[in-house]
């Protein structure tokens, strides 16, 4: 079992940035939402709302050549990863400018100098991506890892069954972060699984499991941290199970109907930001989150303003990636 | 040139690349110790170890999956699936995932992995392991598809296939594991997107793949009795598809046939009739005929197996419509 020691805590600077990097989840994703009610986004938005202590804190002691596979739901990854405010909102909004060049959207996002390889959108393929990027890792004695975010709706497919035996059996350097939001997009997990607890699971593998406070960051930091550093000494892959909840909907599309309001209240005063903001306060005073917080909100609006006024890309054809029926010279 | 059988020049081609490359490795399920149900494999465990020549649990999704993301981690994984019939599992990672991100990640990733499998019927194996599902896989943007028909072919374009950048589907059919041919000893490397012209002829442009072009070179030589030369042209590669070759020997005989040994119904044979439709039309004196496997899952006993399947009569009886 990962044993969460003192020795994994965050430093106060690496803190810091959890809490600024998840109020600038959390402001992106609040522009968004109201992007979308004016009708200026296109297509779904997935937000992470709520949950964004995992997608932060559990990529924060990552190198930027540790590779990282997340889902439909990435923002606080993209963010966690280190990749730019800037590039990730043009790339939502489809722009030249953005991360992919607008090929990708805001499910797909990736960033190979960020080791972001990336957003997918077909749920649980994450997590057999992971485990591949983790046997290149082992093929090429690097003491890099790879990490897999996924949620407990990835957690039934048979890929996430297929690709951990693997991982245990190879004893691979990837570490399985099971962001557990309660929700299959409006399925509960209690519909999903005959066990509330997955992480029991990885006993079934052969590899360390434990479920965890998914909102509280620095158990997130400390848990997966431990988790990390046995991957990189070779000794195989583990599940950490965060438990966490989805604020606000599956996606902008989301008719809502099926969370209870009384589950909603709990887990709002659960608020991963708020309880890092308590902790962070009597360590360095509310003056220095203030400034933390208007410097996140203030990057955020910064790369709205950009992004929206970037150009828009124009099609190319890709013909080394790309063969098509057509003659050779 | 050396005279090897079909099986052993791919497993030359994996020994060489191996050699070369350290970042190529092998996976997938009976391949290490066993050297593979095909034994294309064969012995390569004890000449590179465990490391770079795996078994694998029986895992088709997550293993084709693996191969993607590996590829796109920097080495070179060169996949076995079994049975071409297996390949409905791997279609997520292929369709989803491989031929997907190179584009939409603007380049950031190539992904230079190598699916290996054989298909086809004739060997008794039943429905769920004599299909050709070419189709399937020649569908997908991003892919590159090639189907050897001989050793020489086979040697060349495997390494090819490991070499490129691009996800490639290496095609084989169980019946050629054992054909016997001459493999160059130069490195022969063939470069993917080419076909070969296997007969000559002025009459009809009969346009194969895999087992079928030595179905329609027999045809070919049965019909010359009768006073009709066929041009028989190899593909080769299925995807990138050398429509130049395909102009130009329309050009020369004015008519087609086109034969593949998947179902017909929005089969590769399809793409072949319409792509000859639009680029060689005028050329054309007669309809584009197609010779396929019936829609129908392919049966066991061998009565039904053979009346199902593509043969060297029905090719000769296209032929003989295209020409009448």
């Amino acid at each position: 079992m990962p044993d969460p020691s003192l020795a994994n805590a965050p430093s106060i600077e690496e803190h810091l940035e959890i809490f600024r990097k998840m109020v600038v989840v959390r402001r992106l994703e609040e522009a968004l939402r109201e992007m979308h009610r004016q009708g200026k986004t296109r297509g779904p938005i997935h937000c992470c709302d709520g949950q964004e202590a995992v997608g932060v804190a559990a990529t924060a002691m990552l190198r930027p050549t540790d590779l990282l596979t997340s889902t439909h739901r990435g923002h606080a990854n993209y963010v966690g990863k280190g990749l730019s405010t800037r590039a990730i909102v043009a790339e939502i909004f489809g722009r030249a400018t953005g991360c992919c060049g607008g090929r990708a959207g805001h499910m797909l996002v990736a960033d190979i100098d960020h080791g972001l390889i990336g957003g997918n959108a077909i749920v649980g393929a994450g997590i057999p991506a992971a485990t591949g990027m983790a046997a290149a890792i082992q093929l090429k004695k690097l003491d890099d890892v790879a990490m897999c975010i996924f949620g407990d709706g990835a957690a039934q497919t048979g890929i996430c069954h297929e690709a951990m035996n693997i991982a245990a059996l190879w004893a691979l350097p990837v570490v399985f972060v099971l962001e557990h939001n309660a929700y299959g997009l409006t399925v509960a997990a209690e519909k999903q699984s005959s066990i509330e607890t997955l992480s029991v699971r990885a006993a079934g593998y052969g590899m360390p499991g434990v479920t965890i406070d998914g909102n509280d960051a620095v158990v997130v930091y400390r848990t997966i941290a431990d988790a990390v550093a046995r991957a990189r000494r070779g000794e195989g892959p583990s599940l950490v199970e965060c438990r966490t909840y989805r604020m606000t909907g599956f996606s902008t599309s989301d008719m809502g109907g099926y969370q209870s309001a009384d589950e909603m209240a709990a887990w709002a005063d659960k608020d991963p930001i708020r309880r890092t903001w308590d902790v962070l306060a009597a360590e360095v005073g509310a003056a220095r989150l203030d400034a933390l917080t208007a410097e996140a909100e203030a990057e955020v609006r910064d790369a709205f303003e950009t992004a929206l006024s970037d150009p828009f890309p124009v099609f190319e054809p890709h013909p080394a990636s790309n063969p098509h029926s057509v003659a050779l010279s | 040139m050396t005279s090897l059988r079909y099986a052993e020049a791919l497993n030359r081609a994996l020994r060489e690349e191996m050699t070369r490359d350290p970042m190529v490795w092998l996976f997938g399920e009976d391949i290490a110790t066993y050297g593979g149900v095909f034994k294309v494999t064969k012995d390569l465990l004890g000449e590179f170890g465990p490391g770079r020549v795996r078994d694998t649990p029986i895992s088709e999704q997550t293993l084709t999956a693996m191969a993607v993301t590996a590829a796109m981690a920097g080495t070179r994984p060169v996949l076995e699936i079994m049975y071409a019939d297996f390949l409905p599992l791997s279609i997520d990672a292929l369709v989803n995932q491989a031929g997907v991100f190179d584009y939409i990640w603007g380049g950031q990733v190539s992904i230079p992995m190598v699916l290996r499998t054989q298909g086809g019927g004739g060997a008794g194996a039943g429905a769920q392991h004599s299909k050709s599902l070419d189709a399937f896989v020649a569908h997908i943007p991003g892919l590159k598809v090639v189907a050897p028909a001989t050793p020489a072919d086979a040697y060349g374009l495997l390494k090819a296939a490991i070499r490129d950048p691009n996800p490639v589907i290496v095609l084989e059919h169980k019946l050629l594991y054992n054909l016997r041919g001459e493999v160059p000893e130069d490195g022969g490397l063939i470069e993917i997107g080419r076909a070969r012209t296997a007969r000559e002829g002025r009459d009809v442009s009969i346009f194969a793949t895999s087992r079928m072009v030595h179905l329609s070179l027999e045809a070919a030589e049965k019909l010359a009795a009768e006073g009709i030369e066929a041009e028989v042209i190899d593909l080769r590669s299925l995807r990138p598809l050398d429509v130049g070759a395909i102009v130009a020997s329309v050009a020369k005989t004015h008519h087609a046939v086109v034969v593949n040994e998947g179902w017909r119904f929005c089969g590769y044979g399809a793409e072949l009739s319409a792509t000859i439709m639009e680029q060689a039309f005028d050329d054309l004196d007669a309809p584009v005929e197609r010779v396929g496997a019936m829609d129908v899952a392919i049966p066991y006993s061998e009565p039904l197996e053979k009346t199902v399947l593509p043969d060297v009569e029905a090719i000769m009886a296209a032929v003989r419509r295209a020409r009448r």
